[in-house]
């Protein structure tokens, strides 16, 4: 009885069905068709591995993409740690607050805010005048870091944040009873328990940065690219095959490691994807 | 199960059907007609430009589009049924750009302005409409002779020309010593490949101008069809990387004109635009060879409104839009009226720009010879050094591929500084080494629990 669905179940999950379809999984199977054909010149397309085997070339600019990644995932869970256990221990108004002025700079589009961070960055921009300086900043892998730690920083703070505050605060107690003190409660009873929100932080920032592009492009100069400025290129300069190929291959690249990280999370509340 | 499968089957039936609608719009077609249009209907035109490259009425100048709209809808609307047009403007960085949006087909453009060496490739394959200019260009007598049949378009057919120019080089006064450009080095592109000037240069952004910057310095030929040529061109580009603060395009004017960084190849035309702003900055045309350019108003096979495309063209040719253009734009124009109207000429020539030798912006632009275009593009400021500067020529399919690996072994070749690396190994080896403690402590507490219990279930 249980499974049968009602008449009015199906109906109202029909948009959604066809909304999938026509946006997640049509799109799909379009870049799975470019990444394993090549087109001829008369305009047709013909099945072949070309675009695959072609692959290799780009090992090192995905190796960088995931180095700097990585590295500005880790930057974020440094900073953005303290800050949402700051926000959790708070007085409830005050943690309205800060929650707004986390979201603030989310509400100004990604690359308005990367165009700004250019002006402030620039050889001759503001914080250069401010200094009196002239050191480069934009055009380095330090100032691309910076970006991403600045564009992706509330996607780690939020899920930790809302961890930390689902926390029973008589944990702090009882662990002051069983003879632990701050410290000790803090690596032993708070962080262990926070583990899942740590989980989806990290997940919520490394995804987007490794597949990032247009911090790279206007922080990085354009000298060096990550994986998300070479499809971007592929796909402007019409070679939508090897283009369609990268994008395959980093959407599986992804999905194994999504995987991976689901088994160091919770099953129960880690709630991430796949 | 069966669901899913009739499921996927109707979405491959989709995307196939997708596919295939795509493959049947790429057939040539080659006469394009005027839609019936209905009384009261609203035309909206898709004009497709450079970026910056239209009077865009910002500051209270002429809005040529506006002007247009406003025209069509006074004079034209009747001729047309009594349809009322609308511009959709949008703009386009590159040519290449341009050219793989047209050839994606995914929108449909009624005008484009591409440069010489794109017009010569979307004739060659079957892009353009083919329309008699003379006669369905009112305006067209407008525009000099030497202009008219072109080199890259020889029958005349497809274009209508807008502006032209050369490539230079732009350098800041302030920020560059006057020795490196002309007691020393003699005006060259080698200013790019000073290490003094390591992380202030800039290069473009596009395979086709970024290659020729190289390649007029060596004095290679910039449309060679020998693999070799490009191949050396590419090793100069690669040595030249380490140098740069970055491939650009648009971002030019910003990075220019606030001083953060101070040399980078550019248009003459859009060195006027930066100069206004920033007069601490200066040109020069290296003496090795420069480019030269025209861009020219087409109308791309896919268009849906011929007719009214072919008005607007006409109307950008009209003298009022045609000056206005001209002093917005700060590009030389092929257009009789606009290069002997006397306020023009006293516009370009307060323009507020002063060469070394006392040039003005004028000089920059026409002290050369318009009618002698095909021929050779006269050296300017009396500079008799300059060889004859190259225009682009469409390439074979084989030399395009090519430049186009080129441009992408350029782009993704590159060495990471040690830092990176060791940061991020460092942290994933830490990360790893937490879990593989964490199970380990999990365990032996596990089992410590285990045994306790076993411990004491027994001792009871």
């Amino acid at each position: 009885m249980k499974n049968k669905k009602s008449l009015l179940h199906s109906i109202s999950a029909a948009p959604h069905i066809f909304w999938a379809v026509l946006f997640i999984v049509v799109p799909l199977i379009i870049v799975i068709f470019y990444a394993f054909t090549v087109q001829n010149p008369d305009g047709s397309y013909t099945f072949s591995f070309s675009n695959i085997a072609s692959l290799p070339d780009y090992i090192s600019i995905f190796g960088l993409s995931l180095e700097l990644s990585v590295i500005a995932t880790a930057v974020c869970l440094v900073v953005g740690y303290p800050l949402a256990y700051i926000m959790a221990r708070s007085k409830p108004k005050t943690q309205k607050i800060l929650v707004m002025l986390l979201m603030l700079p989310m509400w100004t589009n990604l690359l308005i805010r990367t165009y700004s961070l250019m002006a402030i960055l620039d050889n001759n921009g503001i914080l250069n005048q401010l200094l009196g300086t002239s050191f480069q900043i934009v055009g380095t892998k330090g100032a691309v870091i910076f970006g991403m730690v600045y564009d992706f920083l509330p996607y780690m703070v939020l899920p930790i944040y809302t961890c930390l505050s689902k926390i029973d605060k008589y944990m702090w107690e009882a662990a002051a009873d069983l003879g632990c003190d701050t410290p000790k409660t803090l690596v032993k009873v708070i962080l262990p328990l926070s583990r899942s929100g740590i989980i989806s932080g990290v997940t919520m920032v490394l995804v987007p940065s490794i597949r990032t592009f247009s911090i790279s492009q206007k922080l990085g100069g354009g000298t060096f690219e990550l994986i998300g400025d070479t499809i971007e290129r592929q796909f402007v300069t019409g070679a939508l095959n090897v283009g369609a190929a990268i994008s395959l291959v980093m959407m599986v690249l992804i999905l194994i490691s999504l995987t991976i990280m689901n088994k160091f999370g919770d099953s129960e509340d880690g709630g991430i994807i796949v | 199960m069966k669901k899913t499968v009739s499921l996927l089957l109707l979405i491959s039936i989709l995307s196939l059907l997708l596919l295939t609608s795509c493959a049947n719009s790429k057939e040539t077609v080659t006469e394009v007609k005027d839609p019936v249009y209905k009384r009261g209907e609203v035309v909206s035109l898709n004009v497709y430009n450079w970026g910056e490259y239209i009077s865009d009425g910002s500051e209270g100048i002429y809005d040529t589009n506006k002007e247009f709209v406003k025209y069509f809808n006074e004079n034209l609307s009747e001729k047309y049924g009594g349809i009322t047009v609308e511009v959709n403007y949008s703009t386009y960085p590159t040519n290449e750009d341009m050219y793989s949006k047209l050839k994606n087909g995914a929108s449909s453009y009624d005008v484009i302005i591409p440069s010489d060496y794109m017009i010569e490739r979307l004739i060659s394959e079957g892009m353009l409409l083919r329309f008699d200019v003379e006669k369905d260009i009112e305006n067209f007598h407008y525009i000099i002779d030497s202009f008219k049949k072109p080199y890259y378009d020889p029958d005349g057919a497809y274009s209508v020309p807008y502006t032209y120019g050369m490539l230079g080089i732009i350098y800041n006064k302030t920020l560059v010593d006057p020795l490196d450009i002309d007691e020393e080095h003699e005006l060259s592109w080698g200013l790019m490949w000073n290490e003094k000037y390591s992380g202030n240069i800039l290069q473009f952004n596009n395979p086709r101008d970024a290659f020729a910057t190289a390649m007029y310095w060596k004095g290679l030929d910039v449309n060679s069809t020998e693999a070799e040529v490009w191949d050396e061109a590419l090793e100069l580009l690669k040595e030249q990387k380490q140098l740069l603060q970055g491939y650009v395009s648009d971002e030019i004017f910003n990075k220019m004109c606030g001083e953060s960084a101070a040399i980078a190849p550019y248009f003459v035309g859009d060195f006027l635009t930066m100069v206004d702003k920033q007069p601490n900055l200066d040109f020069f045309f290296p003496r090795e060879g420069v480019n030269y350019f025209v861009d020219a108003m087409c109308i791309p096979i896919s268009t849906k409104h011929p007719s009214i495309a072919k008005e607007y063209i006409n109307f950008m040719l009209s003298p009022e839009a045609a000056i206005a253009n001209a002093e917005y734009l700060g590009y030389a124009s092929p257009h009789s009226y606009v290069v002997n109207d006397e306020d023009y000429i006293a516009y370009m020539e307060d323009f507020g720009y002063e060469g070394p030798n006392g040039e003005t912006a004028y000089d920059l632009l026409y002290n050369n010879d318009p009618a002698t275009v095909n021929e050779r593009y006269n050296a300017l400021f009396s500079n008799d050094d300059i060889k004859d500067p190259a225009c682009y020529r469409n390439f074979t399919p084989e030399i395009q591929s090519r430049v186009n690996t080129l441009w992408e072994e350029l782009k993704i070749s590159g060495s990471t500084e040690l830092w990176v690396h060791i940061t991020s190994i460092g942290i994933v080896v830490g990360v790893v080494a937490l879990a593989v403690y964490t199970t380990y402590v999990k365990k032996k507490r596990s089992r410590f629990y285990r045994e306790r219990d076993k411990a004491s279930r027994s001792a009871k």
